[in-house]
């Protein structure tokens, strides 16, 4: 506020003060909020997702991804903000936030999510080449799953084999919609949209007439070719390039490997 | 004083492969020369290391393999009744595994093309002796019939998986596997 000439009243300061009480000037120094106890700065606007992975903290997350917008279906990076539950993706920080992340209550509730995904879906690691790079699976060692502990589904759900480069597993698909967002929002082709009824129809879709990839432009170097988080787009003739042991998710925790935004 | 003398009672254990691959007996057996200490903390029941027919009071079961046929369910519930502690040990009894792939077809179909039409293979018809026992429609992990204590993922554990789980159960704390040691592959 400026003060203009000689006399600066009692009244005006007074509400300079409130003013500061009620809307902290954004400096750095006050856009901080706790997570689990430790300081997190953060740019106004940003989420609590978003400023915890600039710091290099990780909240467990599968359908969240630094480059998109936020989706906020997943509900595993669900987190308690003074107290609340809520998902640390579409939540803005604010300066002072108490957030508690990885304490055993929320682990627990994240490890029964996981859960129920991989009972949902045809989630058989052995055979599949996503194994070690996947981000379901590594959530799950993160989260020490030990087993699916809900009944099995085993959903019947063929594979698209339609493509040239591209194979399209339906069985691992999370519905995270990563793939959707790809499309549209990067490559500009839409052609994955999120569809079907109930638990076990419900999945990813092909935009096409005959529902069929090949039946698309969708092409080996679009962005949605590689963004799928679990097995589900996978680019064909290439397996076990990298051998199993040597994997992105072998060599660390993914808690330990917390991912930036691509510049 | 005098008991306190004498070694310990060693733990019994029974294992058994149901519909599994003996891959993760064999990742048992991969513990190598630990085998040796091993045997000074625990004795074997039914086993397919013991060929014991039948599963007698046990503080410890291994279960491999996921449920495929009526003879598996009731060997299960064979070793529920008889373990104190049971443990789902690999991929196949903890989600099905691979004989689970067979969960989206027809049964029938699959018998049919295996035994009757399918080239390549010998056309014998289905087999229908009474003394085998009848397949179940899908192949269930055993955590869905009876009680598990403890899951061992891997396909299979690894050997120091097997090795941490076991002396972990044995000096009585709750066994962790951690990154490097939990795998589902």
């Amino acid at each position: 506020m400026k003060t203009s000439k000689s006399e600066v009243s009692v009244q005006a300061n007074a509400r300079e003060a409130r003013v500061k009480a009620d809307r902290p000037a954004e400096t750095k120094a006050n856009n901080i909020f706790q997570l689990d106890g430790e300081d997190v700065p953060f740019t106004p606007g940003q989420t609590i997702m978003q400023a915890a992975t600039a710091n290099g903290t990780y909240i467990p997350h599968l359908c969240w991804h630094p480059d998109f917008s936020a989706h906020g279906s997943c509900k595993l990076c669900t987190v308690k903000v003074n107290g609340h539950f809520g998902s640390s993706c579409t939540i803005e920080a604010q300066p002072g936030m108490e957030v508690e992340n990885r304490t055993m209550e929320l682990d627990d509730k994240r490890r029964t999510l996981l859960q129920m995904l991989f009972v949902e879906g045809n989630h058989f690691c052995p055979s599949c080449e996503k194994s070690g790079n996947c981000t379901l699976q590594a959530t799950a060692y993160e989260l020490n799953m030990m087993s699916p502990h809900f009944d099995m589904f085993y959903p019947d759900r063929p594979v698209d084999a339609s493509h040239p480069d591209i194979l399209l597993d339906f069985n691992r698909c999370i519905m995270c919609a990563l793939c959707v967002a790809a499309s549209r929002d990067v490559d500009g082709k839409n052609i994955f949209a999120m569809g079907g009824r109930g638990l076990l129809g419900r999945r990813v879709h092909i935009s096409s007439e005959s529902g069929k990839l090949a039946d698309t432009d969708f092409a080996a170097t679009d962005r949605a070719a590689s963004i799928c988080p679990v097995g589900v787009i996978l680019p064909k003739r290439k397996g076990f390039a990298i051998p199993i042991g040597q994997r992105t998710y072998d060599l660390a925790p993914i808690s330990r490997q917390v991912k930036k935004a691509t510049p | 004083m005098n008991a306190s003398l004498s070694p310990p009672k060693k733990l019994r254990v029974a294992t058994t492969s149901l519909a599994g691959c003996f891959g993760c007996h064999m990742s048992f057996l991969d513990i190598d020369e630990r085998l040796l200490k091993l045997l000074d903390l625990i004795e074997f029941d039914r086993s397919p290391l013991t060929d014991i027919k039948h599963c007698g009071p046990c503080d410890l079961g291994f279960i491999e393999g996921g449920l495929c046929n009526a003879e598996n369910v009731h060997v299960l519930r064979e070793f529920r009744a008889h373990c104190k502690i049971l443990v789902a040990v690999g991929a196949c009894a903890i989600n099905g595994g691979l004989p689970a792939q067979r969960n989206h077809l027809d049964l029938r179909d699959v018998l049919e093309e295996v035994y009757q039409t399918e080239a390549g293979l010998s056309h014998g018809g289905i087999p229908n002796d009474p003394e085998l026992p009848l397949p179940l429609n899908k192949v269930h992990p055993i955590h869905e019939v009876v009680k598990i204590d403890y899951f061992l993922p891997g396909c299979p554990p690894s050997a120091d998986a097997i090795w941490k789980f076991l002396t972990d159960l044995l000096a009585g704390r709750t066994p962790t596997l951690g990154h490097g040691l939990l795998h589902y592959d």
